[in-house]
């Protein structure tokens, strides 16, 4: 990783993803998977799930990638690696096929989160469980927003949907999100790492390191949505940095070292953890977002912020201790 | 893709409809409705602007400040908005 270390740095390594392709104006996928293939090493295979990202970037007969990039179902993207990884190293063993002269090759992962969470899950869980050695890349933009914004297992409680919309009846989602990231560090695989298109050199390293360890790797990342959150298309890396700010999102990284977890924060929650104050009220997140527009208005649901801001610091305290800051 | 180009057919297409033309071709640039005019004279090159661009629509020049490339710039103002000195104004198009 001693190549990339500033910005600067980073601009100097040529685009894998091209421009041209159709994601909305604003789409924080596109940050993502451009930055996430900025870090990666040589030769890289992608297989991408169903999902904004696959559908936007390759309309017939365009293709954005400039890597090998294979689509798969919602259901499979997981297995799809596995079976490339495994195509790999047999090609190594038996010295023949095209793939045989490379050191390494890396596989990577770009699902949403209706391919990780729910429908992609069983596969995931395998391929952690065989050690498989790629990275998966989630990027969480808490909603099938391809498909017209309905929930997932990702999205928060109060947010509306077209599948749980907001009204007398019920406020919303119903359910909290599922703490996939937490899931995926229990399978106790090498890498597990959280991420924010806010703070890309943060995000840059994080995938280099999912890249660079030897089995599966995991790195969530929060995706922001124009169309599906609600807001203003310039806001996009404003209010992931505010995900991170308020801990609704916080980042950090779990290792499984010597038969342990071990979690530890990066640097911007990091400073939260030692200043206290610097941590926002979830109000401040909510409120730039039109899909929780109905905590604030025609009445304000104090009692469903404070829900919210409750749940936010249960989970900003779990991962506190985890990280040993307790 | 311009209406008059003969598109093809089944037989002609490879197989698993396999992508064969770059999505650069394609131009998204005519999207937007408000368009990024960088002032150079403000510009510190902190490279903000092409890290956080969707698109990879900022290209960086030579001479190491980055330009909008309005062939695909979709007008999102992410750059605008998170230009740490303000060098960046979103005119209209």
């Amino acid at each position: 990783m001693s190549e990339i270390r500033t910005l600067k740095d980073l601009a100097q390594k040529p685009d894998l993803l091209m421009s041209g392709h159709r994601l909305c104006a604003g789409c924080a996928a596109g940050i993502i998977a451009r930055l996430a293939l900025k870090a990666t090493r040589g030769p890289t295979i992608v297989t991408n799930a169903t999902g904004c990202l696959e559908v936007a970037t390759t309309i017939f007969p365009y293709s954005s990638w400039k890597v090998p990039w294979i689509h798969n179902a919602f259901e499979n993207a997981a297995a799809t690696a596995s079976g490339i990884e495994a195509a790999f190293r047999a090609m190594k063993r038996i010295n023949k096929g095209p793939l045989a002269k490379y050191e390494h090759v890396d596989v990577m992962v770009f699902a949403g989160d209706g391919g990780t969470y729910d429908i992609g899950f069983q596969s995931l869980s395998g391929a952690f469980e065989r050690g498989h050695d790629f990275l998966y890349i989630l990027y969480d933009n808490e909603a099938y927003m391809n498909t017209g914004i309905q929930r997932s297992g990702s999205t928060p409680r109060c947010a509306w949907t077209t599948t749980s919309p907001a009204g007398t009846v019920i406020p919303g989602k119903r359910e909290w999100k599922k703490p996939i990231a937490r899931i995926a560090a229990e399978h106790e695989i090498p890498y597990v790492a959280t991420a924010s298109p806010a703070y890309p050199m943060d995000l840059v390293k994080k995938v280099r390191k999912g890249l660079e360890v030897e089995g599966p790797a995991f790195v969530h990342v929060l995706s922001p949505c124009t169309r599906g959150w609600r807001y203003p298309p310039e806001k996009t890396i404003k209010i992931a940095k505010l995900a991170v700010e308020t801990c609704f999102f916080p980042l950090w990284e779990a290792e499984f070292k010597n038969g342990e977890i071990v979690y530890t924060l990066s640097a911007p929650s990091e400073r939260i953890a030692r200043k206290p104050e610097l941590k926002k009220p979830i109000e401040e997140y909510l409120k730039l977002q039109g899909r929780f527009s109905h905590l604030f208005r025609p009445k304000r649901r104090e009692d469903l912020i404070n829900e919210i801001q409750q749940w936010v610091d249960r989970e900003w305290k779990l991962i506190l201790k985890r990280c040993g800051k307790l | 893709m311009s209406s008059e180009e003969k598109l093809p057919g089944w037989r002609e297409i490879p197989i698993a409809g396999v992508p064969y033309k770059p999505s650069t071709e394609y131009k998204t640039g005519d999207w937007k409705v408000y368009k990024p005019v960088i002032n150079y004279e403000k510009c510190t090159k902190c490279m903000f602007c092409h890290t956080y661009c969707p698109d990879g629509a900022i290209k960086i020049r030579e001479d190491g400040f980055p330009e909008p490339d309005y062939d695909f710039c979709k007008g999102c103002g992410i750059c605008a908005e998170e230009c740490p000195v303000k060098a960046i104004e979103m005119v209209k198009d």
